[in-house]
């Protein structure tokens, strides 16, 4: 099959990608670093990765609604530059005027090509009893559900008939049940050649999902966005879930995905690494130990596999895998090839009572997080015990986008709090040690 | 850790002093002036100073201040009238039936009519002495203030969460300690807003109102209106340029001082569980929270409100569960009664008032008018949107500019615009324009800001994802403003409409007279003739016009915003 695809016409072209954003007087941050990705007419591909690993910027930057910094952009051999004509997006929240009704929204594209009104309204009815909207028409999409307004967003793209059809996880604002429908849908009309499209490309952070309707993966690395694996998969439609050899395809993902980034070469070349450059996940503390509960008992025993954690919590990847991150991070857990493992210290936490946990996580806190460790032993040596907020969050963005440096500066108050470590005084910005002893 | 960095912790928490210092001597200040203008408000009228003024700019200081504190006069009747009324009309389902309609009628008064008369009143009640004045003038920038303000408490009391509401009932709260636990808190953040938008209309009245004519006496009292009208009499533009820096002036420092710290402070109590848009404080909050004294005074005053909002009065006897009994049909039947007994006396004391001094002449004569002042408002409504919906969505959809913008806007709708008059005044009477024509772009002058700022946050707050499935599937040009941005920002641009249009029509009344010296300017309108009539002291002309104002905007508010707000509402609002 992957010959038969590659000698395809290719669609689009990404070569030495790169896109950062400029930050005044520091280093830029950088989103996606040095992405090639090569379609073919008559795939379905996927960008798997987590949040924040640039391939929803990558999507943009292939419709043209994003300009990359570096790298070349081709679309049927020709550079892109705006918008390109042959491609309509999914967008993850449907992006549906909301003052058109169905048919008016599902036109809107072939409005804009100047598409005369006859043609464009027998257009649009084809494209609507396809994606089964028919009756829908004159809804206004408040009416409707968030799956019915995903049919309209599919409808709307594909009116147009796309060569390539973009979807920025088109599912992940549904319920699962819903999301499994349209994904069968989907699947079915490419299957029967309905489809007016050439290609897919999709976005999404379900490893089950891409696995399900993906012909080839392509999995992103984090920080900055890499592609760290491509993957076939090689299995016909329609697929099962509970195949061993789709399983076990879901399982190896987990594990790349979990693997720790190899400290290559790129890290001897950069700037040594302050112990600020790290993102903390926004994780709370009852979570974490609600996890490491239900680690410790029955039926894991200490020992979960990911996928099937994940299944039976249902969490999304993006849910998980920060959780076993942050809980490896105070070794409170170890990954290890998709499986997440319970350490001594994550045992004792977990029977100890209240103060006990507290004290751990203190402890866990101040010898791996070293920004909280320094918070600490700053307020130790004022005489008022007081230190702005601000300027932890100034270093912080030293090393990484401002919303991420907000992020992690709030995931550590909430766990300085917990851990009794410091207070924190929002209104004044300022951390202090009231109440503590 | 670098060292840059510890420096200005350090300048801010080892110096606490400096910032004591300035707020010590902010506070002084502040006394000081106050007992001043005490002093001027309890001499009589005829005392030597008392009403006099003089165009002399080392006097301004002195005149804005006597004018601002006017201002805050009104301003605490007006939150008075609002705790009282506003709480009234959404407590009791009977006073309701009364209080909205009437409110609702009040904002479309233009009280600027009857200033004669209660500048008469007031006088009366403080015969011979210069608080009459005053209290005419406060009364006067009060009802410019207080309309929004009380239907901003009475739409946050009708909208407190149930959930909240049956928390505070089982934890038995008395109705005194839900009112200040709940009640008021939630209504804070609408009610700071409204404030400070009364703030920017009442300037409107203060320049009209500081300056009264009654009969052939003519008083000013000491302020920045009363100088430009000075000002426009003795034909010193350069007086009237002192004028408008002084108002400049105070307008950027109450803004600063007050209500950038009121509107960051009462975010707190907004209702929504997401974290909006979270700008730095402003610099006042942070000299409040950082400077020891002021934190001192905050807090004192912090913890006599909460004492005296946790009192465990109760006006309704024991708490009582939420499904309150029945209301009993025999008192309802009797308020109706009650209330159809006083229309009725007021409908008849209207009509025995009015066949007595009007004609249907008359009455056709104001009409009249009345159309060709609503003419101007429409035209004007239509240039001014056509002007600056363009120009607003052009900066909301850049970030850089819409944030530069939007101060701008607000701040110019917040100046006065009777202050701007003088120059288009020379301007007509120097080339022999027509009045008729000329003089309507003063009407919109101050009001125009408003579809300007609501516009601009409007396009601002357009969806990114809707903007880029507008430029996915290429939808360009007029197809863009037909059918993707023009929808989008239309519940705005028909918020930002409503004001200018309801404010076009009370500055019609200054607008379409304008004076520059001995030479009088008139335009044919309603406005005009209102203003007329109040010269000549016809008090029935003066009522006849003011009610047919009053007709024709609650009937354009009724048949025309209102639709269409609500459509918008309906239609338009994504989610």
């Amino acid at each position: 099959m992957d010959t038969a695809v590659t000698t395809r016409p290719c669609l689009i072209d990404v070569k030495g990608c790169r896109q950062a954003y400029h930050k005044d007087a520091n280093a830029d941050l950088v989103v996606l670093d040095d992405v090639n990705l090569t379609l073919h007419e008559g795939e379905i591909v996927a960008l798997l990765g987590r949040s924040g690993s640039g391939k929803s910027t990558l999507l943009r930057i292939v419709s043209g609604l994003l300009k990359p910094t570096a790298g070349e952009v081709t679309w049927r051999g020709k550079p892109v530059s705006g918008p390109t004509d042959g491609v309509a997006m999914v967008f993850q929240s449907f992006a549906l005027f909301p003052w058109l009704t169905v048919q008016e929204n599902v036109e809107i594209g072939l409005e804009a090509r100047g598409v005369h009104r006859s043609e464009r309204e027998k257009r649009a009815e084809t494209a609507i009893d396809m994606i089964g909207l028919g009756g829908f028409e004159n809804a206004y999409p408040k009416e409707l559900s968030g799956g019915m307004r995903q049919r309209v967003g599919l409808a709307r793209a594909l009116v147009v008939h796309p060569d390539l059809l973009l979807m920025d996880e088109p599912f992940s604002a549904l319920d699962v049940l819903t999301a499994e429908t349209l994904r069968t849908d989907l699947i079915d009309l490419w299957m029967d050649g309905k489809l007016p499209v050439k290609s897919v490309l999709m976005v999404t952070h379900n490893i089950e999902e891409a696995v399900l309707m993906c012909d080839r993966i392509l999995v992103f690395s984090s920080n900055p966005g890499r592609v760290a694996t491509e993957l076939k998969v090689p299995f016909p439609h329609p697929r099962n879930r509970l195949d061993p050899d789709f399983r076990q395809l879901v399982d190896d993902i987990y594990g790349i995905m979990t693997r720790r980034p190899p400290a290559g070469p790129k890290a001897a070349t950069a700037a040594p690494v302050s112990p600020l450059a790290m993102p903390l996940h926004r994780v709370g503390t009852n979570i974490m130990s609600g996890l490491m509960e239900t680690l410790a008992a029955e039926p894991y025993n200490g020992r979960a596999d990911l996928p099937a954690l994940a299944n039976s919590l249902q969490y999304e990847v993006d849910d998980l895998l920060p959780l076993g991150e942050t809980l490896q991070l105070f070794r409170f857990a170890v990954l290890e090839e998709g499986d997440i493992l319970l350490t001594d210290l994550g045992r004792t936490y977990v029977e100890g009572d209240t103060d006990q946990r507290k004290k751990l996580f203190s402890e866990a806190l101040r010898l791996y997080v070293p920004l909280a460790n320094m918070i600490r032993q700053v307020l130790d040596e004022r005489w008022n015990h007081r230190a702005s907020a601000v300027r932890f969050r100034d270093e912080l963005e030293d090393h990484m986008s401002p919303d991420y440096a907000a992020d992690t500066l709030r995931t550590l108050i909430g766990w300085g709090r917990y851990a009794e470590l410091f207070s924190y005084d929002e209104e004044a910005e300022q951390f202090g040690l009231e109440d503590i002893e | 850790m670098s060292a840059t960095t510890n420096y200005s912790m350090a300048a801010g928490w080892r110096l606490p002093n400096v910032w004591d210092l300035v707020a010590f001597v902010c506070v002084i200040g502040a006394l000081v002036g106050v007992s001043h203008v005490a002093a001027g408000t309890l001499t009589r009228i005829d005392a030597p100073g008392a009403t006099q003024i003089t165009l002399d700019p080392m006097n301004l200081p002195a005149y804005a201040v006597r004018t601002t504190l006017r201002m805050f006069a009104a301003l605490a009747a007006s939150l008075l009238f609002t705790f009282t009324y506003g709480t009234a009309a959404a407590k009791s389902r009977r006073a309701a039936l009364v209080l909205v309609p009437v409110l609702d009628v009040l904002q479309s008064v233009p009280i600027l009519g009857f200033l004669t008369f209660t500048v008469v009143f007031f006088m009366n009640l403080f015969p011979g002495q210069v608080l009459g004045l005053e209290l005419a003038a406060i009364f006067a920038i009060f009802t410019s203030q207080a309309w929004n303000m009380a239907f901003s408490m009475y739409q946050s009391l009708k909208t407190v969460p149930a959930d909240l509401y049956e928390a505070s009932i089982s934890f038995h709260l008395t109705s005194w300690q839900r009112f200040w636990k709940l009640e008021v808190p939630f209504a804070t953040p609408g009610l700071v807003w409204n404030t400070m938008m009364s703030m920017s209309g009442g300037w409107f009245f203060v320049v009209a109102s500081e300056a009264v004519a009654v009969g052939d006496n003519t008083w000013k009292l000491p302020g920045i209106g009363s100088y430009v009208a000075l000002a426009l009499e003795e034909k010193d533009i350069v007086a009237v340029g002192w004028a408008i820096l002084a108002m400049l002036v105070v307008i950027l420092a109450y803004d600063q001082l007050l209500f950038r710290p009121l509107v960051a402070w009462s975010a707190k109590f907004r209702f929504e569980t997401t974290a909006g848009a979270t700008a730095s404080d402003p610099w006042m909050l942070r000299l409040m929270r950082r400077t020891r004294l002021l934190q001192f005074i905050g807090e004192r005053v912090g913890d006599m409100a909460a004492y005296i909002g946790g009192l465990r009065l109760s006006f309704t006897g024991r708490v009582r569960s939420m499904t309150s009994p029945e209301p009993s049909k025999a008192v309802d039947a009797a308020w109706i009664a009650i209330l159809l007994a006083l229309v009725s006396i007021a409908a008849w004391r209207v009509v025995l008032f009015a066949s007595r001094a009007i004609s249907w002449a008359d009455v056709g004569e104001a009409v009249g008018l009345g159309l060709i002042t609503l003419l101007r408002v429409v035209v004007l409504m239509i240039l001014a949107s056509l002007i600056w919906v363009p120009i607003g969505v052009w900066l909301g959809l850049r970030p850089v500019w819409a944030r530069r913008a939007q101060p701008i806007a607000q701040f110019l709708a917040a100046f006065p615009a009777n202050l701007l008059f003088p120059p288009f005044v020379l301007f007509i009477v120097y080339f022999h324009l027509s009045p008729d024509v000329w003089l309507t772009p003063l009407m919109v002058l101050g009001t125009q800001w408003y579809i300007l700022f609501n516009v601009v946050a409007g396009a601002a707050a357009f969806p990114g994802d809707l903007k880029e499935a507008a430029a996915n599937f290429r939808i360009g040009g007029f197809l863009w403003w037909r059918k993707v941005i023009i929808p989008g920002i239309f519940p705005y641009y028909v918020t930002g409409a409503i004001t200018a249009s309801g404010g076009s029509w009370n500055a019609a009344i200054v607008a379409e007279v304008a004076s520059w010296g001995d030479t009088k300017l008139q335009a044919h309108g309603l406005g005009a003739y209102i203003a007329d009539a109040t010269d000549k002291g016809d008090m029935a002309r003066v009522v006849l016009g003011v009610v047919v104002m009053s007709t024709f905007v609650v009937l354009f508010n009724r048949l025309l915003w209102r639709p269409m707000y609500a459509y918008a509402q309906r239609r338009l609002t994504l989610g």
